[in-house]
């Protein structure tokens, strides 16, 4: 009887506990977000989107290859002699047309892998988290500056030129192959001479040749 | 009385019905604020404006709207007819609830025992529907529900008759006109509740016992989601399943009433004859109803769920014994004083 008694009480005291509290609940003032009115500010570090500030990239693909699920696609053509690309905001020297910057944010796992290693801190997750597309395709985000036109231009020229340079090179080390040439039969004729002379002065010095082979 | 008795058959009918069905809307749609304040969220916010207001209008549509489904194997006659009976059993109990001192649809003199004896119909249309559902998960439901309302039909029942003993008539009017005036300490209201300490420990018994009856948490084994999916109304759709809704919701309001009928005045305002009059009785009377069934909510909403045995340990070995013990208590009380 007195364990009845004193369950009881206990049962209705937790009752009006745990009543008390839900109460307080009642009228305390509600976490809810009205979410499309209303919108919730995110930390200036939260991982959302990509972006890239292609006016500072260097082309350097140190990104691209952090990237564990190769979401990052570049292409980049070497600048010609003739332009000259200027610096990045943080002095860097820029030596490659940026002719294709990709980002597949579908398959982006926001990990942050790819802004850590960028020398010139131009790619960044910035706190835009409204962007789902209904065709997988639209999620992937062109960030490089150039038309159609531009890229084939500069790609003919960064050909061209690596054409011209080829082919200098080639000469330069034709002339190199030929300055060789003559050097070692210029040699060969001296070296002939001087053997013949040796042949002379046999009796008198028979251990300076040795010395004098390396000249 | 007599000038009741020629209000057109039609108003009889339409008035319990209006007032079921608007309180139904408010109801459904006032749970789900209670629950989202209570865990700190906002409910319904976007139809209709103010708070959402217009949510239950745009569920009943849609509910309108859905595809009647009918299980291949079930009983189809017994199926269907089901949500009707259980929607019928509990809207004829309405008939004797005295909503306000000049309206009452039926004034007859066994009321409580008519409340009572229609509103076990309930278990009986719910064993319907989870027989006719040929569905484990109903069948367990319907089960349930039989044994949990068959065994809170007692300590209810005890519960009446010891207010019964106290007013002496089963006439629910002349149960709530014998709690007019405020004598009570001088200004306390007649009503049961503050005239017998007895009647209180009733009350607590009452109020645990009609919880149990319209399956509400913590006794909402029959349709306890996370072990029988949606219990006998598992295998519903559409208005069908609208209908047990309905129905779960006015026997909530009916059981409230009922208990703010015997403990707590009916239409009689809490400040004697200030505020006093058919309107304003109703008024008070469905203010008292509302209370209770927000204190339900709020239940509903801060407590778990018994399991089967307790549920029925709580019932057997404490209600019963207490109700009948209380019973001889307020019998005692009234020889005395
Ligand atoms: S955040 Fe990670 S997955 Fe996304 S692009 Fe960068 S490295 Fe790749
Ligand atoms: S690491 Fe930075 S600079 Fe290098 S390619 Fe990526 S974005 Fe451009």
């Amino acid at each position: 009887m007195l364990t009845v008694v004193k369950q009881g009480w206990s049962t209705f005291k937790s009752i009006f506990t745990g009543m008390g509290i839900t109460i307080r609940h009642f009228f305390g003032p509600s976490v809810t977000l009205q979410y499309p009115d209303e919108k919730m500010e995110l930390p200036e570090n939260s991982r959302a989107k990509l972006y890239v500030n292609i006016d500072d990239c260097i082309g350097c693909f140190l990104c691209a290859r952090a990237c564990p699920v190769n979401c990052i696609d570049i292409e980049t053509a070497p600048a010609t002699a003739d332009v000259d690309l200027g610096k990045t905001s943080t002095g860097n020297p820029k030596r490659f047309w940026l002719t294709r910057f990709d980002i597949d944010m579908a398959k982006c796992m926001y990990c942050d892998l790819c802004v850590h290693p960028c020398p010139t801190n131009c790619i960044y997750m910035v706190p835009d988290y409204e962007y789902s597309e209904f065709d997988r395709s639209n999620l992937i985000y062109s960030f490089s500056n150039l038309v159609p036109e531009q890229v084939a231009d500069v790609k003919e020229k960064a050909e061209a030129e690596a054409e011209e340079k080829k082919r200098q090179r080639e000469e330069m080390q034709k002339a190199k192959a030929e300055a060789a040439r003559k050097k070692k039969e210029m040699e060969a004729k001296k070296e002939e001479e001087r053997s013949e002379k040796d042949g002379k002065e046999k009796g008198r010095a028979p251990s300076k040749p040795e010395n004098d082979g390396g000249e | 009385m007599t000038t009741l008795l020629n209000i057109p058959l039609v108003i009889h009918l339409a008035l319990p019905l209006t007032i079921i069905l608007v309180y139904a809307l408010v109801a459904i749609w006032g749970e789900r604020k209670v629950a989202g304040f209570i865990q700190d969220r906002l409910g319904p916010m976007r139809v209709g404006g103010w708070h959402g207001w217009a949510q239950s209008i745009a569920d009943l549509l849609k509910l309108i709207q859905k595809e009647d489904i009918i299980p291949a194997n079930s009983s189809r006659f017994l199926f269907k007819f089901a949500p009707f009976m259980m929607f019928a059993a509990s809207y004829a109990a309405f008939a004797v609830i005295p909503f306000s001192s000049g309206y009452i649809g039926s004034n007859i003199n066994i009321g409580v025992f008519y409340l009572l004896a229609v509103t076990s119909v309930l278990t009986l249309s719910i064993i319907m529907a989870a027989w006719a559902s040929n569905n484990k998960w109903s069948l367990l439901g319907g089960m349930r529900s039989a044994a949990q309302m068959v065994s809170y039909e007692i300590p209810t029942i005890a519960t009446v008759l010891t207010v019964i003993v106290v007013s002496g008539s089963l006439n629910l009017m002349t149960v709530t006109e014998m709690q007019s005036g405020n004598d009570i300490l001088g200004f306390l209201p007649n009503w049961f509740i503050f005239q017998n300490p007895f009647l209180i420990v009733a009350f607590v018994i009452f109020f645990i016992s009609i919880l149990a009856e319209s399956h509400r948490v913590p006794f909402d084994l029959p349709e306890s989601e996370s072990e029988l999916v949606a219990g006998y109304q598992t295998e519903y759709s559409g208005m069908r399943w609208a209908m047990f809704m309905l129905a779960e919701y006015a026997d909530m309001l009916l059981l409230s009433l009922l208990g703010a009928v015997l403990f707590f005045g009916g239409w009689n305002s809490p400040f004697g004859d200030f505020m006093s009059g058919p309107l304003w009785g109703f008024f008070w009377f469905m203010l008292k109803g509302l209370l209770l069934v927000f204190v339900m909510m709020w239940i509903r909403w801060t407590l778990p769920r018994y399991r089967v045995d307790q549920l029925m340990h709580i019932c057997w070995s404490i209600l019963i014994p207490l109700s009948f013990i209380n019973l001889i208590l307020v019998a005692l009380w009234e020889l005395i004083f």
